[in-house]
């Protein structure tokens, strides 16, 4: 316990380099995700047929992709094709990416559990396709999406360390470095578990929040 | 104001408006009465463009309703519509969704559209309610509210699909009540009922419809009270005394 505590001690700042990656790739990839997530899913209720098709196709493709094959897609492919990017730039554009078909189909499904009643009243009040999500259909559908909302975070935070594959120098990176160059396997992985579930465990009670208010409306 | 000629629709290969001609003229109220299934609700969604119509000609005013035209927008705001499930936007107070479209559809400036909504709300009976939310409100209330809402957007006509159906019995009255002060002000008003005291005391014409088509129409109380047709006969009896 005491080797533990002085390694800590150790490792600490370097593993909160790393730290602030992870939060960067999170926070970029869940920012894509989400505007992306809310494109698909309003071109596939849009009613527009290619539109519909294109977004449901988009999906697919997505959904049936490793995210860690997207990753080496964009860094090592890409180039071939004159776009270079930088590894942390392809890390939050693949995450994010790869999250948007999710967020897609979550959105989807919480904009169509809006009555389809309350659509048509708004149609003979002469609100427009538009008018009406903004107004009428969107804010009540934030209320179902935002638990499983807050899920997708969980799983970003922790797919982010697919990023170590294409050399972004996020958490987990940094501890197979400092594992692999001191041999302290138990020390490093522990802590590096632990500085996870420190970030998890918000995220957790934000969920445990939004699901409490979703019951009571 | 309202012109139905030869209007046909069909869905899938049900034919649910077997050719139906008919019009509404300025301050008039016309119910339509008839057995379920028969077409009764679709003229209405069909008048405003809730639904297309597969040949013939809807006109609101003079102008042609298509569902698929940029001027629908415009028909709607002139033909406003009462629903049988309410359908207020439940995120939002009385009084916001009675100025909803006045704000963001007619672009009235705000303060104008609010003072104008909470004297719709009064009209309605409701002025003290304003704050609340549809959740907190009954049926009947619901249903006020509702009628408020199609005002606010000082429409030319409102469209009233069995307004009064989806409420406990002790609660129509209180929303007829509404309807008749509406209609004693002049406003056009094509309801879709099966009160029939209220299509005799306050409906200027009645139209019978079954299967898609007028059976009977005329007067409210020549057709209700003394019906030519057979089949009108039948559905008035069976209406009129259930047991």
């Amino acid at each position: 316990m005491q080797n533990f505590l002085r390694d800590a001690v150790e490792f600490m700042p370097i593993l909160l380099q790393g730290v602030w990656l992870t939060v960067v790739v999170t926070i970029g990839s869940l920012l894509l995700s989400t505007v992306l997530g809310l494109l698909w899913a309003l071109m596939r209720v849009s009613g527009i047929r290619v539109l519909t098709g294109l977004s449901a196709g988009l999906i697919n493709v997505i959904r049936g992709i490793p995210i860690i094959v997207l990753l080496f897609y964009l860094y090592f492919v890409m180039p071939d094709f004159g776009v270079a990017l930088t590894a942390l730039q392809a890390s939050i554009i693949g995450l994010g990416i790869a999250y948007s078909a999710y967020q897609a189909e979550n959105f989807r499904a919480g904009i169509e559990a809006i009555d389809k009643g309350q659509i048509e009243a708004a149609q003979t009040i002469g609100m427009g396709w538009w008018l009406t999500m903004r107004r009428v259909v969107l804010p009540q559908a934030v209320r179902i999406v935002l638990p499983p909302y807050g899920n997708v975070m969980i799983m970003m935070l922790k797919d982010s360390s697919q990023a170590s594959t294409i050399t972004v120098a996020e958490l987990a990176l940094q501890g197979k470095l400092i594992a692999s160059s001191t041999f302290k396997n138990t020390s490093v992985f522990t802590l590096v578990a632990l500085m996870y579930l420190t970030m998890s465990i918000p995220l957790i009670l934000l969920v445990r929040h939004f699901e409490n208010k979703a019951k009571r409306k | 104001m309202i012109e139905l000629s030869n209007v046909h629709k069909s869905f899938g290969s049900n034919e649910v408006l077997k050719g139906i001609t008919a019009s509404v003229e300025k301050s008039e109220v016309v119910c339509i009465i008839g057995p379920s299934g028969s077409g009764k609700s679709t003229i209405l969604r069909c008048i405003n463009g809730l639904e297309s119509y597969d040949s013939g000609e809807i006109l609101v005013e003079g102008a042609k309703v298509d569902n698929k035209a940029p001027s629908i927008v415009a028909i709607r705001t002139q033909v406003s519509m009462v629903f049988q499930r309410f359908n207020l936007f439940p995120h939002r107070t009385a009084l916001e969704n009675v100025v909803e479209g006045p704000i963001y559809v007619k672009k009235e400036p705000p303060a104008e559209a609010l003072e104008r909504g909470r004297a719709l709300l009064a009209q309605v009976g409701l002025a003290e309610k304003a704050d609340a939310h549809p959740g907190q409100l009954s049926g009947g209330q619901q249903q006020r509210v509702a009628i408020a809402r199609a005002l606010a957007m000082q429409p030319k006509a409102i469209l009233f699909d069995e307004p009064t159906s989806a409420l406990d019995p002790e609660l129509v009255g209180e929303v007829l009540g509404v309807m008749r002060k509406l209609a004693d002000d002049g406003m056009t008003m094509v309801v879709v009922t099966h009160e029939m005291g209220f299509a005799r005391d306050v409906a200027d014409r009645v139209l019978f419809i079954d299967g898609g088509v007028i059976v009977e129409q005329g007067a409210a109380k020549s057709v209700l009270n003394a019906p030519q047709h057979a089949r009108t006969q039948d559905f008035l009896h069976r209406v009129l005394h259930p047991l």
